[in-house]
């Protein structure tokens, strides 16, 4: 799906999220958990990537194979550096009003994946079906 | 459904009843704003009844952490009542679990500030 850079996109790729993960057979928790990442990797891509420029476009895509749910959801902003993502545990960090979405996204999924579009950055989350 | 609250007070505290989702934008700013006009009204012990929280994010996680920073800043503080497993699983992952002051019943807590 192609999405515009604002906040109700964020709603649609999490509410997508969360009926893609229930029809893998997810429990409760971890489809809320997985709709919640989605919603995490949205925002970044809403807020941070396209900094909700309306010429710039959100890109999510939802794939269920018969091993797992795969979900890439991208922007087309100036890129972003995995490496450089703070961590929110360092005790420096702890009390920060922000910066634990990729922490999260990489906490409740088995793979998280992050490509560098031109422009733009790509984050694939990656769930095993029960 | 997003945030809601109502706020009463109990023998000096300020208990803040929240509801709903504490997710980026309304959920987060409604917290926001309920701990800043507690603040303002002079109350600066606040406790955040998250018994009928059934989701957050983690702008609702930096919004609590924020506002706990804002308590304390101003002389006061600030706990947390009735978390939902999810909740709870969510301030243990971030280790934010031993960061604020967790009560499973209200008039554990509210006893809790006078110590």
């Amino acid at each position: 799906m192609r999405l515009d850079s604002v906040l109700e996109s964020v709603e649609k790729v999490e509410t997508t999220a969360e009926a893609y993960a229930r029809e893998a057979g997810f429990d409760e928790d971890t489809a809320s958990n997985i709709a919640m990442v989605a919603r995490e990797a949205a925002v970044n891509a809403v807020l941070h990537g396209n900094k909700k420029d309306p010429a710039k476009h959100v890109t999510a895509i939802f794939e269920l194979s018969d091993s797992e749910l795969r979900m890439s959801i991208a922007d087309e902003g100036p890129g972003l550096d995995p490496d450089k993502i703070p961590d929110p545990l360092a005790p420096e960090n702890i009390m920060k009003g922000s910066g634990r979405g990729v922490f999260l996204m990489r906490a409740y999924m088995d793979e998280v994946h992050f490509r560098q579009l031109t422009p733009g950055t790509e984050i694939t989350l990656v769930k095993r079906r029960p | 459904m997003s945030m809601k609250f109502t706020s009463r007070p109990v023998g000096g505290i300020t208990v803040l009843d929240l509801s709903g989702k504490i997710t980026l934008g309304e959920g987060s700013v409604t917290l926001r704003d309920a701990v800043r006009d507690t603040l303002a009204t002079g109350s600066t012990k606040i406790l955040l009844n998250l018994g009928d929280v059934n989701y957050i994010d983690s702008s609702g996680i930096g919004e609590m952490v924020s506002a706990l920073t804002a308590v304390k800043n101003a002389g006061g503080d600030m706990k947390l009542l009735n978390l939902t497993k999810k909740v709870k699983d969510l301030l243990q992952i971030t280790k934010l679990y031993t960061v604020f002051d967790i009560y499973d019943d209200e008039a554990s807590a509210i006893a809790a500030f006078s110590k």
